[in-house]
């Protein structure tokens, strides 16, 4: 089995007149941590669409575990195992909690264990089981939207920027999620703009910057060096502390 | 208690008290055994442009679809009656209830088969290439409309065509001093049991969830694994179905078809949809039953003002509810 369970390779994607990616080489392994970095605009969220088959490739290749996904419809990647948070959260306002949860179920029911280990995540979820969705906190949604993405087994999440708009004690909170799905192998690709989000989940990383991908590596290594980040992402990491 | 509070706190209680305050403040200016005629008369009324309605309510909610050909499957529904009545002349004259229910069901069925066949043909041929783009939408649904009526002249004929209720299911009876067509009180119950139905799908099966989450995001709902396309093609079906079962019921409150049947309560169907919330099916039943009781009080009332009056009715809950009284989240 290779370690590898996601890759692009030299993937473009227009939208519309506009040329986003610009040949994207992107590889994420198999249980680790992947940090998709990058200034605004930079083509980090049009990646992850771009992955779940949300805008189509113009050209280039993605393949999860092998298999070559360019080309299938969103539901398919989904149904392969693909999770996705998007930088809205994609809640159903409307909805309850438990109906979000059960819209992400194979069958509509949901496997008991998984479902407490999902409300060990996130607690607050249990409380507001019956409640409609729309009524959440705004970090509460996010969890949410996690919960949904994790309440069956996945064999990648995809996640765009989680943290925007929370509150630091809501960050912590994420983080700690995180670090426990990532202690139980899942294989997340996670979009972040929160650098101290990144460095605390983060085993690799990946920098874009105008729809190509100008660095990757460890994200230890990224977050030893602070030039590096002042020259890639323009950190001033003291300010992120 | 908690529960309860759960269940009634994001209900919306002003929209809800529309309807009966409506129903309420026409009491006044008339006597109780004719409000209650003109009510229960409004609510049938409401009850078959609900059916027509909530067909398209339900393409428009779901597949952002908006389709005048909707009136043109409403008019298949009312010759599929005819066509029903004519097969069945013996069914027709029998005065017991078995023949007139069973002669409405063979027609509601045949209407839910045809017009489920013919919408389904419609979206492959016509609806699927116009998605997103709401002014080709109603460009070449209009222009299947046309096309529709022309049809439906080749194949009827252009002179209306009389059509008969089933013998049970003419004349009235009087409860509280209040004559009652009892054809009415048929499309009241068959209302009741589609809208309940209705409900029931979206409320209670998984399919109605996806439905309802599509409404509010379909692409979420594709990157959790569903196949929207197909529910597009499902639901758009079901509408035109929903369609023709409004046809069958106004066909026979009519008793005279013409090819123009259909697409003239179009412009009732659209009120309904804007008073209720454009998608909304809630709102497109309080808003139907809204228009019958207008139509009627004000027939009653004001015959001058008759005509204007649910355009009236939509201004004045417009400039209250400039979405309508139950609008739809969307994403």
């Amino acid at each position: 089995m290779s370690d590898i369970l996601l890759s692009l390779s030299g993937v473009h994607t227009h939208i519309g007149s506009y040329h986003i990616l610009h040949g994207v080489d992107l590889s994420v392994r198999r249980g680790k941590v992947t940090m998709l970095l990058g200034r605004n605009g930079a083509g980090k969220t049009t990646t992850l669409r771009t992955i779940m088959g949300l805008w189509r490739a113009s050209a280039g290749a993605i393949a999860l575990d092998g298999r070559a996904i360019t080309d299938a419809a969103t539901p398919d990647i989904a149904r392969m195992g693909v999770a996705y948070v998007p930088e809205t959260m994609g809640i159903f306002s409307q909805l309850t909690v438990r109906e979000n949860m059960t819209l992400a179920t194979a069958n509509g029911r949901f496997d008991e264990t998984r479902l407490e280990e999902t409300f060990g995540f996130f607690p607050v979820l249990k409380t507001k089981w019956n409640d409609r969705a729309g009524l959440l906190s705004g970090g509460q949604k996010q969890m949410l939207a996690i919960a949904r993405a994790i309440i069956e087994r996945r064999r990648l999440l995809v996640v765009d920027e989680p943290t925007k708009g929370l509150a630091p004690a809501i960050i912590d909170h994420l983080i700690e999620a995180m670090n426990r799905l990532k202690q139980a192998q899942t294989t997340i690709l996670l979009v972040e703009q929160n650098f101290h989000m990144a460095r605390s989940v983060g085993d690799d990383v990946a920098v874009m910057d105008d729809g190509v991908i100008v660095h990757r590596g460890a994200m230890a290594d990224l977050a030893a060096d602070e030039a590096l980040q002042q020259r890639l992402l323009g950190l001033n990491l003291a300010s992120h502390q | 208690m908690k529960f309860l509070r759960g269940r009634f706190e994001n209900v919306d209680w002003p929209a809800c008290a529309v309807l009966p305050v409506f129903m309420l403040a026409a009491l006044p200016f008339m006597n109780v055994p004719t409000w209650l005629t003109l009510t229960i008369a409004g609510a049938a009324m409401g009850m078959m442009l609900f059916l027509m309605a909530s067909g398209l309510s339900l393409i428009f909610g779901l597949m952002d679809v908006i389709t005048f050909a909707h009136g043109a499957f409403i008019s298949l529904g009312a010759y599929l009656a005819v066509e029903v009545a004519r097969a069945l002349p013996g069914l027709i004259a029998d005065p017991s209830w078995s023949a007139a229910l069973l002669v409405l069901a063979a027609a509601l069925a045949l209407a839910i088969v045809v017009t489920g066949a013919v919408g389904w043909l419609f979206e492959a041929v016509i609806i699927r290439r116009v998605y997103g783009s709401h002014l080709r939408q109603i460009l070449i649904t209009v222009g299947g409309l046309i096309v529709a009526q022309e049809l439906i002249i080749v194949f009827w004929g252009a002179n209306p065509i009389p059509l008969q209720k089933p013998a049970a299911m003419r004349g009235s009876i009087v409860i509280a001093g209040a004559a009652i067509e009892v054809y009415r009180l048929v499309a009241v119950a068959l209302g009741l049991v589609i809208c309940i139905a209705l409900q029931f799908v979206l409320a209670r099966t998984r399919l109605g969830l996806v439905v309802r989450a599509g409404v509010e995001n379909i692409e979420m709902v594709e990157a959790l694994g569903f196949r929207v396309r197909r529910l597009f093609v499902g639901v758009f079906v079901a509408g035109t179905a929903l369609a023709g079962v409004g046809g069958v019921m106004w066909g026979f409150y009519q008793g005279l078809v013409t090819p123009a049947i259909g697409p003239e309560m179009m412009i009732l169907v659209f009120i309904i949809l804007i008073i209720g919330g454009m998608g909304s099916i809630g709102g497109s039943l309080v808003a139907a039953i809204l228009v019958g009781l207008m139509t009627n009080y004000s027939g009653f009332l004001a015959p001058k003002l008759a005509l204007g009056s649910n355009i009236l009715l939509m201004v004045a809950v417009l400039l209250w509810r400039p979405r309508g009284l139950f609008p739809l989240v969307k994403s």
